[in-house]
């Protein structure tokens, strides 16, 4: 009825191999442009951006990024909290040594800075696999964290020992710093997540993006066809380790301005972006934004129901919320191991067929 | 007489090794049910928090849930008001255990069998979340003292018999007596694991299941009924580990942390090796505690610990990729 493709055909190969090959789909992604650019940056104010929109559009980066190394290449990672500490400290070291430099280029090189990290620490998957590879990762999440927590030369020798966003402008727009607009802050997240989804999408769909699915399926079997599995693995930590690098920047300079090491990127924040992708979807671009706005919205939700609306205390809810987010990790595993995003898939290929099913 | 810096290195030495053998107690648990059913169970560390919080909940007669029903009804419930003797309470909490066990097999597992491993682990991420809800929500989340009458406190006795070895500055190894009760019990106890699977019928099947699920079921082994007694077995291990690191350091949230100490023990010694546990828990319970005295604490500015069983583990792996007693990974297409 609204969905489907009839009197929509594709003349050319590029037509037939675009991302959205079905007109409604690609005008409702124009429209979600449209919406996202024009529209909520003129509606927006500072609860929306700080409690819900600037956190979903920061970890849809990181999930995306996690997403490529976890869902499409298989290898799963428990770092992804101290990876972004590294992408943090790195842009705050590059802000306070360049100033005169934009702060776009500091948060791209700290996401390059943070790809070579990601992929000295996965070099040893080229040796180790599954969930030792796993608990590997886990020696990055605690070495990086003690690192920027035990060397003062990451945090310019402060007193306190945390590292805070100097004023930056971007176009003349304060982007970073305590008196940003709602605004601005939205707009710069929004521009490196529409550029990471983007690259995101190609990258996965093309050579690299199969050599990556072939590993993960198997590894050995991809190498006897051959796929260097040196090469893709380690090509596929460092995109993840670029795109985590960017989310972690933009958390500290953008969303946070003060970040305190152990507290922002602890090992709550490494799982908090592993059941992202679970939850949205391993292997899936769209499943990486749904994850981050599901896990996002969850405490906002569970909070104003259960404190705002039954007056219950806040421990309450947080306990409460530990166990909804464990259950729904489990039933998502058991009845739905590609999440949200294959939900997703179903119910269009339902609305295709609607409202005459055979 | 020695020379003290030596004296001391030793004493570190000696309380590494009662460190690692809580870490052991920890990695059993582990070892247990991966060798069962393939599943790395992530929760150990919740359970071993949950048992003795559960403990300490039974002990102080504390209303479960007080918190949540005084939320809904608006009373004011906290505790029954009386006392349960040390004993009952642990022969309760492991009812309790068996219960948890059979519930993570039948509402969990049973659905994922087959599932890739990796899935399987992640599944157990999801349980220790959940379960670290449920324990708070259950018993409250405040620290809470444990106290079932095990001695504490260093060792005098140790102390004065091993003065003499240093010069002036030197009083004897500080050695607590919790630690000396920790090892001897896991000691007990790792002769009864191997007492139950050598010689009793379910140890044997036990055994069985781990060897080929699928031999076992061809020769009437109920597959279901072996994963809920290794859940349990491993219920009861990690229940003994929370008692001895709720004595030690009172029974908290961190408590569950110990699971992230115990997966670098794992790593050296292998998944499958009970052996292998302990020697990983002994080596990384003094390698860390040798390396921040010795490199850590003068050199690095302290607090190696948290990274130092991992990075030791990692370059381990690189090496020797099924640690110290694991079995060779054969992999085929």
């Amino acid at each position: 009825m609204f969905y489907r493709e009839s009197g929509d055909f594709s003349e050319t190969y590029p037509a037939d191999s675009q991302t959205f090959p079905i007109k409604f789909d690609r005008y409702r992604y124009y429209a979600v442009l449209v919406v996202a650019f024009l529209i909520i940056p003129f509606i927006i104010n500072d609860y929306w951006a700080n409690a819900i929109l600037v956190p979903f559009l920061i970890y849809a980066i990181a999930a995306i990024g996690l997403n490529i190394l976890v869902g499409y290449c298989g290898q799963v990672s428990l770092g992804t909290g101290g990876f972004m500490a590294v992408g943090a400290y790195a842009c705050y070291k590059l802000m306070t040594s360049f100033p005169d430099v934009s702060i776009i280029f500091h948060i791209l090189i700290s996401g390059g800075i943070t790809a070579a990290v990601v992929a000295l620490f996965g070099l040893p998957s080229l040796r180790i696999k599954g969930f030792y590879l796993a608990v590997a990762t886990l020696a990055a999440q605690f070495f990086l964290v003690w690192l920027f927590n035990r060397v003062a030369w990451f945090y310019n020798y402060s007193a306190s020992g945390q590292i805070n966003a100097p004023d930056r402008t971007v176009f003349g727009h304060l982007v970073t710093g305590p008196n940003t607009d709602a605004w601005a802050k939205y707009m710069i997240c929004l521009v490196f997540l529409t550029f990471a989804g983007i690259v995101a999408r190609n990258l996965t769909r093309g050579s690299l993006g199969r050599k990556w699915s072939a590993i993960r399926d198997m590894d050995i079997a991809a190498e006897i066809i051959g796929v260097n599995p040196l090469s893709a693995k380690l090509s596929a930590f460092a995109i993840s380790g670029f795109f985590i690098g960017i989310s972690g920047a933009l958390f500290f300079s953008v969303y946070l301005g003060a970040v305190e090491v152990g507290e922002a990127f602890g090992i709550q924040k490494s799982f908090l972006v592993l059941f992202m992708i679970i939850i949205g979807g391993l292997g899936s671009i769209f499943g990486s934004f749904a994850g981050a706005a599901f896990m996002v919205l969850l405490p906002v939700l569970l909070k104003n129901v259960l404190v705002g609306g039954l007056g219950w205390d806040t421990a309450l809810a947080a306990h409460l919320e530990f166990i909804i987010v464990g259950a729904l990790i489990i039933v998502f595993l058991i009845a739905e191991p590609h999440g949200l995003a294959q939900l997703w898939r179903v119910a269009k290929e339902k609305l295709r067929l609607w409202p005459f099913p055979h | 007489m020695f020379p003290d810096q030596f004296l001391f290195a030793v004493e570190v030495m000696l309380n590494g090794l009662m460190a690692g053998v809580l870490y052991a107690l920890v990695a059993l648990g582990f070892v247990l049910i991966f060798k069962a059913s393939g599943i790395f169970n992530y929760a150990q560390g919740v359970m071993a928090l949950f048992g003795a919080l559960t403990l300490v909940g039974i002990m102080d007669g504390q209303v479960p849930f007080a918190h949540l029903i005084n939320a809904i009804f608006g009373t004011n419930v906290h505790h029954f008001g009386w006392h349960v003797p040390a004993f009952l309470s642990i022969l309760l909490v492991m009812v309790v255990m068996v219960g948890l066990a059979w519930c993570v097999q039948h509402f969990i597992f049973r659905h994922l069998v087959g599932q890739e491993p990796i899935i399987l682990f992640m599944a157990t991420i999801g349980l220790a979340y959940f379960m670290e809800g449920f324990g708070d929500l259950m018993w409250n989340s405040e620290i809470k003292k444990l106290d079932i009458g095990i001695p504490q406190g260093g060792s005098m006795w140790i102390e004065e018999a091993t003065a003499f070895l240093g010069g002036s500055n030197f009083y004897g190894f500080f050695i607590d007596k919790l630690e000396i009760v920790a090892s001897v019990v896991a000691i007990i106890l790792v002769i009864m694991l191997v007492a139950f699977a050598q010689y009793t019928k379910q140890g044997r099947a036990m055994r069985a299941v781990a060897d080929d699920h699928q031999a076992a079921l061809s020769v009437g082994i109920s597959l279901s009924f072996i994963w809920v007694l290794v859940w349990s077995v491993a219920g009861f291990v990690a229940l003994v580990a929370g008692i001895m690191w709720g004595a030690k350091s009172g029974v908290q949230f961190s408590l569950s942390l110990i699971a992230l100490k115990a997966l670098p023990v794992l790593m050296l010694g292998g998944f499958t090796s009970i052996p292998g546990a302990i020697v990983g828990g002994l080596i990384v319970g003094v390698g860390e505690k040798l390396f921040e005295f010795l490199i850590g604490a003068p050199f690095l500015g302290g607090a190696t610990e948290n990274w130092f069983a991992y990075m030791l583990a990692l370059l381990f792996l690189v090496f020797r990729p099924q640690g110290l007693f694991g079995e060779k990974i054969i992999e085929r297409v």
